[in-house]
């Protein structure tokens, strides 16, 4: 009894394993086939009730991509029939009956970036795209993403049900766009990636477990995208997935047990994970060699170069500070100007990177990373004073718990060295 | 598909313009009509009056209501329209961007509805 419930238990945590990992790749494949969005995301639902009851008797089959395909194919058909007179759907059926017994092992053609490029299109909103991408490609319920995005379960359902209607009614294609548009979508596709990504990555409310699990869906997302794409024209993509590997890379090692957020200088390098750190610096080295520079490469570079230092001591502060001019030139912010200041703070002296810092004036002031780089900064100069009131500033404006909680214990600090 | 092309702008906005900036916008209006009759997507085009004169007609209970002016007083007003016929919505969007009003107002991109799909 005990042995069956534990094998039961297995077969249904290893059939929604194999649930995620099929999903994207069988519903690009069954959206070419039907050329209907909706009718194929139903069908693949349909497909997938199915499985779950023939899998957990037979167990998983050895191609269960193939499996789902056939099954949804099925479904669709019977959709079709349901919902319309036979002969307006006649032809659509007679194309589809056609192979409708595939080889088991056939493999199915793998669509999946023609499904991110639809995913992503700019005529969606932003918030649709990230939900949408993470229910087709990454497989999430409405129920996962809904909880990831911290809204109600009938709200996500409803942004994905407009956002699939969209789709169909206003005409947006499902393909991989043509040379000229590329970069301009592509970029689009990077920046919901990043963002899924960066929502796991800073989390620090709701629902950790599953908002922690966006960075490993992003990384896999982005896997799927550099595998997929020609290398002319993918070194951005590269760029991203070896940002994303190096930041990952020290995860473990960047929040204290009781949440509060550890800088790089002081973090447990020990604790980094060093094969993600080396497989993004690979990654990296992969995308240099293309030779189409872009600001995620940059980025990555400069993670690279802290990952690679074994002591804060030896981080090449040098290199940082000149990557960070480069990064100003691309994609001008008030965040990389801040960042810039830090770096030239430690590589050249910190007054001298105070007085970068303090000429960014007063569009900086309502930004409470200024704040924070002006106090830690000041700290180093031994101003506690003046340091204890820009930490009091950036808790002003900070709303995230564990860079707060960072906040008060240096605010604390100084405040007691100037008593 | 089907596509109804708004163009949206300040109505003002032709006074702030050039003599020869003006002749450039018909200019770029012309090349967009010839070449969306010579890609054969062009169905109807038309531009609206300038003045200023639309009615806005409402039946509520069985009674019509006729008022003077569009039934949205914005900043900007429609000012002219193109019915397209698309592959899809990245073709459409790309006439669009060669619409002068793209630079100075914005297209607005409408899908017809086909009851049929």
């Amino acid at each position: 009894m005990v042995a069956q419930t534990i094998s039961r238990m297995t077969v249904s945590s290893q059939i929604e394993r194999t649930f995620r990992q099929e999903h994207g790749r069988v519903l690009a494949a069954l959206i070419s086939q039907l050329g209907d969005f909706e009718l194929a995301e139903d069908a693949l639902q349909d497909a997938l009730v199915n499985a779950l009851e023939s899998w957990e008797i037979d167990g998983v089959p050895r191609n269960p991509g193939a499996w789902l395909l056939t099954a949804a194919r099925r479904r669709a058909i019977d959709r079709i029939r349901r919902a319309a007179t036979f002969e307006s759907k006649a032809e659509m059926i007679a194309s589809l009956s056609y192979e409708e017994e595939p080889d088991m092992d056939d493999s199915i053609p793998d669509d999946r970036l023609k499904l991110m490029f639809t995913c992503c299109h700019p005529a969606l909103a932003l918030e649709a795209q990230v939900a949408l991408t993470l229910h087709t490609l990454g497989g999430l319920s409405t129920h996962e993403v809904a909880r990831a995005f911290l809204v109600a379960e009938p709200t996500m359902a409803q942004r994905l049900a407009r956002a699939r209607k969209k789709i169909r009614e206003a005409g947006i294609p499902y393909s991989v766009p043509p040379a000229d548009l590329l970069p301009e979508r592509l970029g689009a596709l990077l920046a919901v990636i990043y963002l899924i990504f960066n929502e796991g990555y800073v989390a620090t409310s709701g629902d950790t477990p599953i908002r922690g699990e966006l960075c490993g869906e992003a990384i896999r997302l982005c896997r799927v995208l550099v595998q997929l794409m020609p290398a002319q024209g993918s070194a951005e993509a590269r760029g991203l997935l070896a940002l994303m590997l190096l930041h990952d890379s020290r995860r473990e090692a960047r929040l204290t047990q009781a949440g509060e957020l550890i800088l790089l200088e002081e973090q447990d390098r020990t604790r980094w994970d060093h094969a993600k750190i080396h497989e993004g610096i690979t990654i990296l080295d992969e995308a240099l060699t293309l030779y189409d520079p872009g600001p995620y490469q940059v980025q990555a570079a400069i993670s690279a170069l802290h990952a690679e230092a074994t002591r804060p001591e030896s981080t090449d502060w040098r290199q940082i500070t000149a990557l960070y001019d480069r990064l100003a030139s691309m994609t001008p912010s008030m965040v990389v100007e801040v960042n810039r200041a830090v770096a030239v703070a430690m590589a050249r002296g910190v007054s001298e990177g105070l007085q970068m810092l303090l000429q960014l004036g007063s569009p900086a002031e309502g930004f409470y990373p200024y704040h924070a780089a002006r106090a830690d900064l000041l700290r180093r100069t031994g101003q506690h004073e003046a340091a204890a009131d820009a930490y009091r500033r950036a808790l002003e404006l900070c709303g995230n718990r564990a860079e707060r909680a960072y906040l008060q214990r240096r605010l604390d600090e100084s405040e007691h060295l100037v008593d | 598909m089907k596509y109804l092309l708004l163009m949206y702008a300040d109505p003002s906005i032709g006074s702030k313009y050039s003599e020869e900036e003006l002749q450039a916008q018909a200019d770029a209006w012309n090349a967009y009509m010839q070449d969306a009759k010579a890609a054969g997507v062009l169905l109807s085009n038309g531009g609206l009056d300038p003045t200023g004169t639309p009615t806005t007609v409402r039946i509520r209970d069985g009674k019509t209501l006729t008022t003077d002016g569009p039934f949205a007083e914005t900043h900007e007003q429609v000012g002219g329209y193109s019915l397209l016929d698309c592959k899809d919505l990245d073709e459409a969007i790309r006439w669009a961007e060669k619409i002068p009003t793209a630079k100075y107002g914005s297209v607005e991109i409408c899908p017809l509805w086909s009851p049929k799909q």
